[in-house]
């Protein structure tokens, strides 16, 4: 018997997309589909959380079981909605904002219990839908609506908090990446527990040219490192730069100079479960080190749904009590 | 002081047993109260105790005390004041001098009853009774730590653990007191203690001891004999209404078919609900200990939209965090249940103690129009009831629900006869009645106006639902201004219809007299026994009680409109009556009103309302 195979306009709903001609948003979306699509569980098998925001506007425009919650909850739901059916294929998208401003706290713990759900977080460092107010991941400085001299608050960096936060799947990928988007969260769908995808999005409206240095393929051959597990970590045009460890921080090495081979630059673990090294390459920023990019960190650990079904399943075999009837007839009581 | 030595028989009693937080008052008190239960009495009991886990040893603030009311009559309150007085240390009788009753027996451990003592209680002479101004009580002088440490001489323990069964001592003498066996009380603790087989057997040498010492002794006060209840033969245990809460939901899952899910966050005095549903994996009940109470409730809006009878469950404090995540299933029309377990407030107020002041925050505190049915259970038993029901109503009518309950029922105890839930209603979770291909996510059932709950893993029936206003149909997202004022009124008239299902309200009393006393929640037992005595003394008098708040039951204006003085009693500020005067035209509402964070005394209730008649 083969498997029902799906094609991206399956996961596309009848609404009218609202997002700003231009957005980074639309590109995301598109990677949806087609991961969707690719990963092949069914529309109805599928429930899509999201919060507030303008990428959390998404929910509407997926043919799938969607909820457009409220602001920084969609964690929180997305977590009850896998606790109460394990068996559905559950994604939350979200921003900066809602995810790690007003429900930071939902995203630290999701992650700590290693719910299986998978967040997209879509990191365009400013307040888009509130009209350009500057937000957790916006870089120190920059001049918005709510900081007219410039911010004076440090960022966050997302992989940071899902890294010490006991994490086990991270990605980053950048909105007009299609390919790169459509790959890892195909990765993520099949990743067992708390997933999260970073899209570096550009807000035309509000905060346009923040990710200029990767915007065009040819960029993003020099800046960034596409990650792959198993594989040296090279990049350039002719593959010619590479990564090395020099002390506590990577280095970039041009291969062939001085004396250097492609044998000395590092493999790729995304596996390993110690995130020291996950934590270097999504801390690198350029412009001497490439922006990482693909699948950094994907360790498997027990789930929390799993544990919880395991421990139900555990008690049960080892309990007479079934029904509420069972229950009545197990506690203290007496004839009068 | 009055001395006497004979067996008193009585109707009710009512005993309190009081000693420091670490002193096992609690423990005490739960075996004796279903010790009598079991004898066939009529129990309801209330815990009455410090926030503090262990505030410092013999200090007032450090005092903790559970009262219980046990009677062959029917038993609706834990008692106003004691009959017996059971104090474990001189801060316990400072704490208590208002709670005993004229020519009461105090029983009390004369080992505490030294300078010591008195300095942490406060006491500036070395004769507390004197200088509380003690005169109409007997006193029972029983060397509790000394006879309890002899008790275990030899045994295992070393004589500070030894002291810890004190209580067990004051236990076997209470029971001895009041002519109960001890058989009883052994089987409860052997099967509290059976994992912990040398401290079952100290309390029970202890236990023992105290019994026969009673008995040796003949102590020179009145000794006391209840008579059995007549109540309905049938199976019984004591609950507790957090307990009866989390049997109710688990009772209206297995009705309804659904799988049960809580979302919460630990809160005095609800977590015990978070307890018992934790503990019931056996049936399947999922729980999610969440990371804050917004999480409680936001996760538990997952798992309605996913398909599952969900909870969330709090008191005030944590009430005020939900009301964002409350407003999103009025408006995206999810079935849930949020339980509040009433506490003192504002803020973090009076955690351990009791309220109804939460009312107004249930009924309105939200932004927007944002209807709901708020339903309030008025005994520790009926918490199973309204417990159902309130899942019922929130399943049959995809709405959310809030459940009042307080302090003072979730903690006591009432007896509860085993139900059957043959006895209760079908619950029938309201599924597309159409073809999906008609099927639209606002379509409403024409009776009762709720849309339909069609949960993600259904083929065909992918839909899209959130907290932006929507089309009232199709559920696509809109702003129209004239769509808004439907939805506003359809949700509203949702709630509204929830009053064609609910029974109509009753008036217990003199139906003709001219004064009624109103009430809702919790404070049903005192105002019940108020009636009660008020009547007996020749007085006419009714109460109308409510357990269903919003929407009030159909003929409430209509009952309301036959008196012409109305008293509405609760436990807050006048909240109730501040909502009935919006609600009910052309009657005069007065206020009784007592917020010290405990409940009602029937004497009060007496005093102040016979000044009516």
């Amino acid at each position: 018997m083969s498997l029902p195979s799906y094609i991206p306009q399956d996961f596309k709903s009848d609404q009218y997309v609202r997002w700003c001609p231009g957005c980074g948003n639309f590109a995301i979306l598109n990677a949806i589909y087609k991961a969707l699509a690719e990963v092949g569980v069914s529309p109805a098998q599928t429930a899509v959380i999201s919060g507030i925001g303008c990428s959390s506007r998404l929910s509407y425009y997926m043919n799938t079981y969607g909820f457009h919650t409220i602001h920084g909850r969609a964690t929180a739901i997305a977590t009850g909605v896998k606790v109460a059916n394990p068996a559905l294929s559950v994604w939350q998208f979200t921003g900066d904002g809602d995810c790690l401003a007003i429900g930071g706290n939902h995203f630290i713990h999701a992650l700590r219990r290693n719910i299986d759900i998978n967040i997209v977080l879509h990191n365009n460092e400013i307040y888009g839908l509130t009209k350009g107010q500057f937000s957790p991941t916006s870089p120190k400085g920059l001049v918005t609506k709510s900081s007219p001299f410039g911010t004076i608050e440090r960022p966050f960096k997302p992989a940071d908090l899902i890294f010490g936060a006991g994490g086990t799947f991270f990605a980053r990928t950048v909105d007009v990446d299609i390919p790169t988007s459509v790959e890892v969260m195909v990765e993520a769908a099949k990743h067992h527990g708390t997933s999260v995808v970073e899209v570096l999005q550009n807000c035309v409206i509000f905060n346009d040219g923040a990710y200029k240095a990767i915007s065009t393929k040819e960029l993003r051959i020099e800046n960034t490192i596409l990650l792959k597990q198993g594989e040296p970590m090279l990049f350039g045009k002719n593959q010619e730069k590479g990564l090395v460890l020099d002390g506590f921080n990577l280095k970039t090495v041009m291969i062939g100079k001085n004396g250097i081979t492609e044998h000395d630059v590092l493999i790729h673990d995304a596996t390993t479960p110690d995130f020291f090294l996950h934590q270097r390459l999504a801390a690198m920023t350029g412009p001497d080190l490439p922006i990482a990019m693909g699948v950094i960190r994907n360790v498997s650990e027990p789930t929390y749904d799993e544990e919880l079904v395991n421990q139900i399943h555990e008690v049960q075999s080892n309990s007479s009590v079934k029904t509420f009837e069972d229950l009545l007839e197990s506690i203290d009581s007496w004839e009068i | 002081m009055t001395k006497s030595n004979k067996i008193i028989e009585l109707e009710q009693v009512v005993v309190r047993f009081s000693g420091d937080s670490g002193d096992g008052m609690q423990l005490t008190g739960t075996l004796f109260s279903n010790l009598s239960a079991i004898l066939g009495n009529e129990i309801s009991t209330f815990p009455d105790y410090p926030a503090e886990i262990r505030a410092p040893h013999g200090t007032l603030d450090g005092v903790s005390g559970f009262q219980v009311h046990l009677g062959s009559q029917k038993i609706m309150t834990p008692g106003d004041k004691a009959d017996v007085l059971v104090v474990m240390n001189p801060a316990a009788l400072k704490a208590n001098v208002h709670e005993i009753k004229p020519g009461g027996v105090i029983m009390y451990d004369e080992n505490t009853f030294n300078t010591a003592g008195f300095q942490k209680a406060g006491f500036e002479t070395e004769n507390p009774f004197v200088e509380l101004g003690l005169k109409d009580v007997q006193l029972l002088s029983v060397p509790l730590t000394e006879m309890t440490k002899l008790s275990l001489g030899g045994s295992a323990f070393d004589s500070k653990a030894a002291v810890r069964s004190k209580n067990m001592f004051a236990l076997g003498l209470v029971c001895w007191l009041f002519n109960r066996p001890i058989d009883k009380a052994q089987d409860f603790l052997t099967k509290k203690f059976s994992k912990k087989p040398e401290i079952l057997r100290a309390n029970i040498k202890v236990l023992v001891d105290g019994y026969h010492y009673g008995n040796n002794i003949h102590a020179a006060v009145s000794t006391y004999r209840i008579g059995k209840s007549n109540i309905e033969k049938g199976r019984y245990t004591s609950i507790n209404g957090n307990k009866a809460v989390a049997y109710g939901l688990i009772a209206a899952a297995q009705k309804a078919g659904l799988q049960l899910f809580l979302g919460s966050y630990p809160i005095t005095p609800a977590s015990d609900i978070m307890h018992e549903l934790a503990a019931r994996k056996d049936i399947g009940v999922r729980v999610i200990q969440s990371e804050d109470e917004i999480a409680g409730i936001s996760t538990a809006i997952g798992a309605s939209f996913a398909g599952n009878l969900a909870v969330t469950s709090t008191s005030g404090p944590g009430l005020a965090l939900k009301s964002e995540a409350i407003g999103l299933a009025v408006m995206a029309e999810l079935p849930l249940v949020i339980v509040d377990v009433q506490r003192g407030g504002p803020s973090t107020g009076l955690p351990t103690k009791t309220e109804q002041a939460d009312l107004l925050q249930a009924l309105y505190g939200r932004n927007g129009e944002s209807p709901l049915v708020v339903v309030a259970a008025s005994t520790p038993d009926n918490c199973f009831d309204y417990a159902y029901m309130a899942a019922k109503i929130a399943i049959e009518h995809v709405t959310p629900v809030i459940l009042l309950t307080d302090g003072f029922i979730a903690n006591g105890t009432a007896l509860w006869k085993l139900p059957s839930l043959n006895d209760y209603p079908a619950i029938e979770p309201p599924r597309a009645i159409v073809d999906s291909s008609e099927w639209k996510p606002y379509l409403r059932d024409p009776e009762k106006l709720n849309r339909y709950w069609m949960m993600p893993g259904t083929e065909g029936f992918m839909h899209r639902i959130g907290g932006l206003e929507k089309h009232c149909i199709t559920g696509e997202i809109s702003t129209d201004p004239v769509n808004h004022q439907k939805m506003v009124d359809v949700r509203r008239m949702k709630v509204e219809k929830v009053a064609d299902f609910i029974p109509l309200l009753t008036i217990y009393g003199n139906e003709e007299s001219d004064t009624l006393l109103v009430g809702w929640g919790s404070t049903y037992g005192h105002l019940r026994s108020a009636v009660d005595e008020l009547r007996e003394s020749g007085k006419k008098i009714a109460l109308a009680h409510f357990n269903y708040i919003l929407p009030l039951p159909r003929n409430t204006n209509e009952v309301l409109s036959r008196y012409s003085k109305i008293i509405v009693c609760e436990l807050n500020g006048g909240q109730f009556a501040t909502y009935l005067r919006s609600q009910i035209q052309g009657v005069t509402f007065q206020q009784y009103n007592k917020v010290q964070g405990q409940p009602f005394e029937v004497e009060e209730l007496v005093t102040y309302v016979s000044a009516f008649l």
